[in-house]
């Protein structure tokens, strides 16, 4: 039987009432906006690449404690990292919360994100640990400097 | 009847009519379902109801020995079925107080009904510059077909604005009755605030200046008595699921001139009396918005429904949801950090809340835990919770099998969630 601990572990508890990396980009050369409309939950990216390297990266919305920890944590981990490390990233994300990666300990660069392990268990939740990566492909597909495109990212 | 504010217990407990609502809960076998190894507490009826087993029981009967199409046969469990089923008009009919078995027209659920008046009268009567009004609380239902409808004719939806308790603020409302407006569409009761609207009032105003008033009856048919000659509406649509019947089926009352006046919806057998490719002639209402084998056993199962609701009474539904509500309002507002959305004199079935610093997502994660079930979102009325500036309500929506000690469950899973997200 699935505990609530197991999902709303310290770390995300903390990064959901504290969240870093919590405002706008003023020279940010992508961003993107993602929603959940099943629960409302809403959250924009913004990045400054150097190269492809993210240089910066940083959040805002509003939305539940799984959505605002897992787009804290995401900002804090990619800081730093390229574009191919992102994506990798990405991939090894969506399978934990999935439940398709079953020792979060085996892969060593997870780091923080193996708190996301448990959103497994509460399938529900899935869409709202995974919309800031959702958001964040598409900030990094969409042309920084087209004018805001067509429907937001969103997990429907 | 029970007031709302200040606590009534009386109606809870001493079962003086009869009503027994441990009893009542034996008819309902969901009832009985564990969730995470804990006794379920449903407390979403406004998303779906419970179905008693009478109900279970005539869908079952259906397929095991009326199994036959209605309208088309002279075998004689084609003649039963189709007695049964026009039997189940008759019930319907009775339980709104319609004049006639041929103001009831089976649809899917409102949705569907609201559709079905959009685009036949809708089409028919709205041209470009003419305007629909409706509220600031309406279900997407009811705002949406009318979108739709103003945008292929070059008309305008009008919305009549609430107050701060979710209340329809009425003399707006009267301002925007124009020379223009087509048709009024207001829902009974609202689903994401509980706010039971005077529609008896609203369409008393609309029909003094010739304007035909549709009622979204959804949320109000499980709770209250709906006569629609006391009303006076032209239409009235309710879905079968939410009132303890199965899904899929849901009923569109329409004053028979009305329907008579009206073109068909959709096209196909049994809508027609003949056809010949030079020329269709149409059948008589209801029939006429009847297209295709309807959802028979569906329409079973809704008489049942309703035979179930007239054994009960729904003066005593109304009198027991009404003191529940009370007392769900009391104990839930006591908790420090709750705030209620929707606080109407006039409401039924529904309790809106936020959690000071808790999103609602969170909050019905760990109710789930606890074998509670409450929704939590935007409730397909996404323009309310922009109107009262929050991104989605937890809501706990009552029904008449749910008691006193399943509030008090509620009123502790809170406690738990403050107590996690400290």
């Amino acid at each position: 039987m699935a505990d609530l601990n197991t999902l709303y572990q310290e770390v995300i508890l903390d990064h959901s009432k504290r969240p870093r990396n919590c405002r706008a980009l003023a020279d940010a050369d992508h961003h993107a906006d993602g929603y959940n409309p099943l629960c409302g939950d809403k959250v924009t990216l913004y990045l400054r690449l150097e190269g492809d390297r993210i240089a910066d990266i940083t959040f805002q919305g509003t939305g539940c404690a799984i959505s605002t920890a897992s787009a804290s944590i995401l900002t804090e981990t990619l800081k730093g990292k390229t574009l191919a490390e992102a994506a990798s990233l990405f991939e090894v994300f969506h399978d934990l919360v999935t439940g398709r990666l079953p020792d979060a300990d085996e892969v060593p660069d997870l780091g923080k994100l193996a708190v996301f392990s448990g959103v497994s268990q509460f399938p529900v939740r899935v869409k709202c640990a995974s919309l800031p990566w959702h958001t964040l492909r598409s900030a990094l597909e969409k042309d920084s400097k087209a004018p805001q495109g067509p429907a937001a990212t969103t997990t429907e | 009847m029970a007031t709302l504010h200040g606590v009534v217990a009386p109606a809870l407990e001493a079962p003086a009519t009869g009503f027994d609502v441990r009893k009542i809960r034996e008819h309902f076998p969901f009832l009985k379902q564990k969730v995470h190894g804990k006794p379920v507490v449903y407390l979403d009826n406004a998303a779906t109801s419970q179905k008693p087993q009478v109900v279970l029981d005539a869908v079952l009967r259906f397929y095991t020995e009326l199994c036959s199409n209605v309208h088309r046969g002279v075998h004689q469990t084609s003649e039963r079925a189709t007695e049964a089923y026009e039997g189940a008009r008759v019930k319907i009919q009775t339980f709104l107080n319609a004049r006639a078995p041929r103001e009831i027209v089976y649809v899917r659920g409102s949705t569907e009904g609201i559709n079905l008046v959009a685009q036949t009268y809708g089409r028919q009567h709205v041209q470009a510059g003419d305007e629909i009004l409706i509220t600031e609380l309406e279900h997407h239902s009811n705002i949406v077909p009318w979108q739709m409808l103003c945008e292929e004719k070059g008309a305008h939806l009008r919305v009549a604005p609430i107050n701060d308790r979710g209340e329809v603020i009425l003399e707006e409302f009267q301002k925007l009755l124009t020379e223009r407006t087509r048709l009024v569409s207001v829902a009974h009761v609202s689903n994401a605030l509980g706010t039971i609207n005077p529609v008896k009032q609203i369409v008393q105003w609309s029909h003094a200046r010739n304007i035909p008033v549709l009622v979204d009856g959804a949320q109000a048919a499980p709770h209250l008595k709906v006569d629609v000659q006391a009303l006076d509406c032209d239409f009235y649509v309710l879905s079968g699921h939410k009132m303890f019947g199965p899904t899929g089926i849901g009923v569109l009352y329409g004053k028979a001139e009305l329907l008579e006046s009206m073109p068909p919806y959709q096209g196909g057998g049994d809508m027609i009396l003949s056809v010949t490719f030079a020329k269709t002639t149409y059948n008589q209402i209801p029939h006429k918005f009847e297209a295709g084998t309807p959802n028979i056993a569906g329409v079973l199962g809704l008489g049942a429904a309703v035979d179930y609701l007239n054994s009960v009474g729904m003066e005593n539904v109304f009198s027991y949801d009404s003191a529940l509500l009370a007392y769900a309002t009391g104990a839930i507002s006591q908790i420090p950090g709750v705030r209620l959305i929707g606080t109407a004199r006039e409401k039924a079935g529904v309790l809106s809340f936020m959690l000071d610093g808790v999103h609602p997502h969170d909050v019905g994660t760990v109710l789930d835990q606890e074998g509670i079930a409450v929704r939590t979102g935007h409730h397909c009325a996404q323009p309310v919770m922009q109107r009262f500036g929050v991104p989605a309500t937890v809501r706990a929506s009552l029904a008449f099998y749910n008691t006193k000690q399943e509030v008090n469950a509620l009123a502790q899973g809170l406690q738990r969630v403050k107590a996690l997200f400290g």
